[in-house]
């Protein structure tokens, strides 16, 4: 599972990176990498971009990024 | 004290300036209230200048201590020393005292937003690397606690290798006290000791340091092996060879991106760290937070972007007119109080329709640019422009863009200056430069009153349906510029400036109340840059016109027109010889500008326009235009014989009655749609010339958007007026 399959208000921990795809290294300078906990928050219409949390800070994300995160998912859905 | 003095001033308040004695860079992420910081501690002693080369503004300002002063150097906001845009390019180079006229810092000066450690350590630990001395001011901490997390600062401050930390409030000036008196010494404490999160990478560069014969530092060296495209990198295999570089890569990162494997290697240290140093209690919901937050949902949130974008354009358009007004006012009162003072004749018009006009045609656009600059900066630090950004991503993606460039496009609608200026946020070359030539084509509020005149001319007044035509019209042009700008960014995206898809990694600040100091301080900023490049720009350029359009001077056309008001005298009284009088001068006018340079140009180039169906006048105005596009009306006012300053009603008189030798009305409804789209289009301003010159460091791509433009401008309006004259 991705990140991009996330559910608004769902948390994950973040599994794998495939950081060589384009655009992913900037995100993980932003704080998301591997070991890391995110929340997704909210997205734009359409459901790109995504806005998801890490530590309380939040980051705009391209789902076309978002898939290059494999996460798996943290407590129940809401 | 001597004694010789009459008047005693209590020692306290005695305030003695001192000159600065170190240098001390301010650097932070983003938001993390570093401005607010800066400006608390400099107060107004602050200058701007530009670094050299690059378009990033430099402040400087000097803070006064007890017993010496420091001159402050505020960088930018950023995530990393990464060079990911031209703002953390300077920052690193400045830190490392590469910017000529820019000696290295002595000391930095951190700040570190408590809320966000997690990022804020990041950058801290690549500052470390660093080896200056450090003083960190923690800022938001009165936030931090109140969303229930609870820091220990001693065990951060263990952690970072003994930086003293200093909590302070910024916008109650809570703890800067003893942050100055932190900041008194800085220049002489040891640098802190360098955190183990990557032990492999500070042993190679410890051992390359060596072969390099000391032409690198350390940090240069961590930097040319993580960022293999810099001037750095180059540096480092020119003096173990490229083969050599390349192994010792393949060994850190093995084949993963340098800066992707730095993440994880930092974090890991950050998480430690922050292990230790920071508890969060379970999230305590600050009040209101929940109940404003289905305001973030897609729908509502766009909504709310597009009412408040309706809202600040309210504003820019009706606030700003009673002001217009009054200065508009205010220069023809000093023209003619001028005008009576001086003899007629080239000195008063130069002072008058040169000088005059010229220092009101730059001012009369102040008021919407500062309403405007107002609102975006509210804007920008209440964290709602990033939001904007964040949700109109989808839509400028579809043309090749980012959700980056809406905020310039926004400010184009008032002016294409500080629109190209705010580009500078965009990453990428190639997408700042295709949003640099879609900006033009905003309808800017000088072209409004071109607009204004035609439509109120040309348009008949009547509604369509439950709409009124003219303003439809309106409408239209405003969609045409919009389509066009688009058009442009999509066109080039696919040609010229075709490469990777623009990224998109933004981070969203919290929604936050902007600080009042600090934003009165960016808008008097922004509102002085303005009018020190597009102020002298626009000036120059009206005198430019004025002096093409007053000679010649024909003594001739000036001997008549006192024969005929001498006539007129001796057979007319009151208002018929006031009216009288009036006509002529505005007749001989006319004929002075129909034989001027401009009005020669005019006519030389009647031949290229009148495929568009416009006659010399309108020519000569288009032409006097291609500076700036304002004072086409004044031209055409002129022009017409009614008048530079004449009332809309008798200009608009003049031009239906305009008419072809023989005969037939020069404008004409394809005409003159014609003529409002060759204004939508055309990059009549020779300011934003010289913004996209300064911003894009070459004469490539202002020459590239005049041509184009006004090449699409021409052949738009030429099919307009042939199709529509067939029809």
């Amino acid at each position: 599972m991705t990140l991009k399959e996330l559910h608004p208000g769902q948390s994950a921990r973040i599994d794998e990176i495939d950081a060589r795809q384009p655009g992913v290294v900037r995100l993980m300078v932003l704080g998301l990498i591997e070991g890391a906990e995110v929340q997704f928050e909210n997205s734009a219409i359409g459901g790109d971009p995504m806005e998801v949390t890490v530590h309380g800070a939040a980051i705009s994300i391209r789902k076309q990024q978002a898939d290059c995160f494999r996460i798996s998912p943290i407590g129940s859905n809401v | 004290m001597s004694e010789v003095g009459t008047t005693y001033v209590p020692i306290d308040k005695i305030r003695i300036r001192r000159r600065p004695t170190a240098s001390v860079a301010v650097i932070g992420n983003p938001n993390s209230g570093k401005s607010t910081l800066f400006n608390r501690l400099t107060g107004l002693r602050q200058t701007t200048g530009n670094y050299p080369g690059v378009t990033v503004e430099k402040h400087s300002g000097t803070v006064q201590l007890s017993e010496s002063a420091l001159e402050l150097v505020d960088l930018p906001g950023i995530y990393c020393l990464g060079g990911f845009s031209s703002d953390e390019r300077i920052a690193i180079d400045v830190l490392l005292g590469r910017v000529e006229g820019t000696p290295g810092p002595d000391g930095l000066l951190i700040v570190l937003d408590a809320t966000h450690l997690y990022q804020g350590l990041y950058l801290m630990q690549q500052l470390m690397e660093i080896q200056l001395p450090m003083v960190v001011a923690m800022t938001m901490s009165d936030v931090a606690t109140a969303s229930g997390i609870d820091i220990s600062i001693e065990v951060l401050q263990r952690h970072v290798g003994g930086i003293p930390i200093y909590p302070v409030v910024a916008t109650t000036g809570r703890g800067l006290d003893a942050l100055k008196e932190a900041l008194e010494g800085i220049a002489d404490t040891p640098a802190p000791a360098i955190p183990e999160s990557w032990p492999e990478l500070s042993s190679t560069a410890d051992q390359l340091v060596g072969s390099t014969e000391g032409v690198l530092s350390r940090i240069d060296i961590i930097h040319a092996l993580i960022h293999p495209d810099g001037q750095r990198a180059e540096m480092l295999a020119k003096h173990l060879g490229h083969q050599a570089v390349d192994k010792v890569r393949r060994e850190l990162f093995a084949d993963e991106p340098p800066q992707a494997c730095e993440a994880r290697h930092r974090y890991s240290w950050v998480n430690n760290v922050l292990e230790e140093a920071q508890r969060k209690a379970p999230a305590i919901d600050r009040v209101g937070a929940s109940s404003l937050r289905w305001l973030n949902r897609p729908w509502p949130a766009t909504i709310l972007f597009f009412a408040v974008m309706a809202l600040v354009f309210q504003a820019v358009f009706s606030w700003a007119t009673p002001m217009m007004d009054a200065i508009d006012t205010g220069a023809s009162l000093l023209s003619n109080q001028v005008s009576d003072m001086l003899p007629a004749g080239a000195v008063s018009s130069f002072i008058t329709d040169g000088v005059i006009a010229g220092v009101g045609s730059v001012l009369i656009f102040l008021p919407q640019i500062l309403i405007l600059f107002l609102f975006i900066i509210l804007l920008e630090d209440s964290g709602f422009l990033a939001r904007a950004a964040f949700l109109m991503d989808r839509i400028m993606r579809t043309v090749g863009l980012s959700g980056q460039s809406v905020i310039p496009m926004l400010s184009s609608f008032a002016c294409a200056v500080p629109a190209i200026m705010a580009t500078r946020v965009i990453p990428n070359r190639r997408d700042r430069i295709a949003t640099i030539l879609a900006a033009p084509f905003m309808t800017c509020s000088a072209r409004l009153p071109v607009y204004a005149l035609l439509i109120a001319a040309f348009v008949p007044d009547r509604s369509v349906g439950w709409l009124n035509l003219q303003g439809l019209v309106l409408l239209g042009l405003y969609l045409l510029g919009i389509v066009g700008g688009l058009t442009t960014a999509w066109i080039l995206k696919r040609s010229a400036l075709r490469g990777p898809k623009p990224q998109f990694a933004l981070a969203l600040p919290e929604f936050r109340l902007p600080n009042l100091q600090t934003v009165l301080i960016k808008l008097m900023e922004r509102a002085r840059i303005f009018l020190k490049r597009a102020g002298t720009v626009i000036f120059l350029v009206a005198i430019l016109v004025w002096g093409l359009a007053y000679f010649p001077r024909s003594a001739e056309i000036q001997t008549d027109l006192k024969t005929a008001v001498m006539q007129a005298e001796s057979t007319m009284s009151g208002d018929q010889l006031l009216a009288e009088v009036n006509e002529l001068e505005n007749t001989a006018a006319a004929e002075q500008l129909a034989q001027s340079y401009l009005g020669r140009s005019g006519r030389f180039i009647e031949p290229v326009f009148a495929p568009l169906g416009w006659d010399w006048r309108v020519s000569a105005a288009v032409i006097a235009g291609f500076p700036a596009r304002e004072v086409v009306v004044a031209v055409m006012g002129t022009i017409y014989a009614v008048g530079d300053e004449a009332d809309e009603a008798s200009l608009t008189e003049k031009l239906r009655s305009a008419s072809w030798p023989d005969g037939r009305p020069i404008f004409t409804v394809p005409m003159v749609l014609g003529l409002l789209l060759f204004y939508a289009w055309c990059l009549q301003c020779a300011a934003t010339i010289a913004t996209i010159r300064r911003e894009t460091n070459s004469w490539r791509w202002p020459v590239f958007a005049w041509a184009y433009m006004t090449t699409i401008g021409y052949v738009g309006a030429l099919l307009i007026y042939q199709l529509g004259s067939l029809v």
